[in-house]
């Protein structure tokens, strides 16, 4: 009987994400498989249910083809692949030694410290990645530093280093948190156990430790690297034009070009594409929460 | 177990990484001059700038109205849904909904805004304020059932069931046992809703409508035609309204904690 009423509470935001989360992706699968019209809102065929057969008919895969034959979209889709997980290295290689780190300290600090990893993800990611516009232009503050020390002056900004700089730099909290949920639950006695049989450190972090911390790290890789793949800020404010990735055409195939279908079948190939880390994710959530 | 100088100096540097370009933009927003590497003494010009400025004082309105109504709107969704997912044991649809929620997520920005505005079209609705809330409340319901379900599968049921053994009915138990406690998480869930509103971009842009230019859409065209100082001092404003807010959060939830 409890347990049907509590059943209950699910409706409301079922029926909420099924209309503006689940539903929506449906159009947007219909829409690339429409043809481009110049006209507000661009596209021809609105949805008419009544005529499933003549939409089932009219549905092409012109736009698709469009997308195949241009190296631009290929070309888009390799560089957000390679630049998402390129930083999804970088996180774990910066991440897991700063999650290590706090999950050893004494548990007052610890919670600072998570603190003030958190933090600024709390304050606005536009802002974050701007701040790095005045560092990393030509005529910036870290060219300014490089001049005092007698360096010769580098030029970030607008490549695609800059952008995988942009992106360790805004995820890092995603990445700790996770290696840190993990690391901090784990069993210090394990550890000891290794070193009293003679182990050193390092194999036992290696054989103990770390195979332990596992589910953390592909934790902390996915939500990372999902979200990284469809990025539209930071190459837009780092990479120039030069740098392409899948969400930054979305855009401007959406906003410049004003082509509705183009950016849908863009967005459902980049979807088609984050289908399986996403479903790995959730499969990973679902233990976790259980 | 102590830090060896090697996680000290991982978390140390790590943690200079993150705060470094925060602490030079506010530096920065305190500048005279407008060129970033010529430090020409200390002024408020451009926090009076900003003061003057009509568009980005209206945009900041218009974030702030999105902001309050869809993290309410999305807190109660995403406490309806986290009771669900914790309390209701297995029932149909538990993984659809579970589901919806995770991919959320991590479903990339642009693929939600572009969705999410078919979706608005074709029903026909005029794009602004309105869709820009409906649009935030369904971006954010997901974290606000993730943090509220954290807290509620930490709660010990039997309050609750014994508040029921006395004769309360179900929805009394909830809302005088179970609410009062997971009240800390339902109002970080709220912050955190509302923080994630104020802060996005992506979404806003592509379900917005002309007369509901949030924030960030505002920042983002300036942030196009290059530095400003105007920017930094708004973003130090920000910067700081969210730091008192989430620590005044943390210290309320560590007193109850203790």
């Amino acid at each position: 009987m409890r347990r049907d009423r509590s059943r209950l509470a699910a409706i409301l935001p079922g029926l909420w994400l099924a209309a503006f989360f689940a539903f929506p992706f449906v159009l947007v699968l219909k829409l690339s498989l429409s043809d481009t019209a110049l006209s507000v809102p661009p596209y021809t065929p609105q949805i008419d249910w009544s005529r499933l057969n003549a939409f089932i008919a009219g549905l092409d895969v012109e736009t698709y083809a469009r997308l195949v034959a241009d190296r631009l979209y290929l070309d888009a889709w390799v560089s957000s692949l390679r630049i998402a997980g390129t930083a999804t290295l970088l996180l774990l290689l910066i991440g897991y030694p700063m999650a290590y780190g706090i999950a050893r300290c004494a548990p007052p600090a610890r919670h600072a410290l998570v603190m003030a990893v958190v933090l600024p993800f709390w304050t606005s990611f536009l802002i974050r990645i701007y701040a790095w516009i005045a560092i990393l232009k030509p005529a910036g503050l870290l060219n300014a530093a490089l001049a005092k020390l007698g360096l010769p002056a580098v030029n970030l900004l607008n490549t695609e280093a800059a952008v995988i700089l942009g992106l360790v730099y805004a995820y890092l909290p995603f990445m700790v948190l996770p290696l840190y949920a993990v690391l901090e639950r784990q069993d210090g006695r394990l550890v000891e156990a290794a070193r009293d049989l003679g182990s050193p450190p390092f194999r036992a972090f290696w054989t103990v430790t770390f195979p332990l911390s596992l589910p953390g790290v592909a934790a902390g890789a996915l939500l990372c690297f999902i979200p990284m793949a469809g990025e539209f800020v930071v190459p837009d404010l780092l990479g120039g034009s030069e740098t392409l990735m899948l969400g930054r055409v979305i855009w401007t195939e959406f906003f410049a070009n004003r082509d509705w279908p183009a950016a849908s079948a863009v967005a459902v190939a980049l979807l088609a594409t984050l289908l399986a880390p996403i479903l790995l994710f959730e499969r990973q959530q679902a233990k976790v929460l259980r | 177990m102590r830090p060896s100088v090697f996680s000290l100096s991982a978390v140390s540097l790590g943690l200079a990484f993150l705060y470094g370009p925060i602490v030079l933009l506010i530096l920065y927003s305190f500048n005279d001059s407008r060129l970033v590497t010529v430090w020409s003494g200390f002024s408020l010009r451009w926090y009076r700038a900003l003061l003057q400025d009509r568009q980005m004082l209206d945009a900041v309105w218009t974030t702030a109205r999105v902001g309050v109504l869809s993290a309410t709107l999305s807190t109660i969704l995403g406490t309806l849904a986290a009771v669900a997912l914790v309390r209701a044991g297995r029932f149909r649809g538990r993984t659809g909904l579970a589901g919806m929620i995770y991919a959320t997520l991590v479903m990339p920005e642009v693929i939600l805004g572009l969705s999410l505005l078919l979706l608005f079209v074709a029903v026909d609705v005029a794009r602004g304020f309105w869709t820009v809330t409906l649009a935030h409340t369904t971006l954010t319901l997901a974290y606000a059932t993730v943090v509220v379900q954290a807290r509620l599968s930490g709660f010990d049921r039997s309050l609750e069931e014994a508040a029921q053994d006395l004769g309360a009915p179900p929805w009394r138990a909830f809302l005088t046992v179970t609410l009062p406690n997971i009240a800390p998480a339902v109002a970080a869930a709220w912050i955190l809703a509302f923080t994630l509103s104020l802060d996005d971009l992506v979404i806003a842009s592509f379900t917005s409508g002309p007369g509901a230019t949030t924030l960030p859409m505002r920042l983002y065209s300036q942030v196009r035609l290059g530095v400003n100082p105007e920017i930094n001092a708004i973003s130090t404003l920000l910067i700081g309204l969210v730091t008192t807010g989430v620590i005044a959060a943390w210290l309320v939830q560590r007193r109850r904690r203790a």
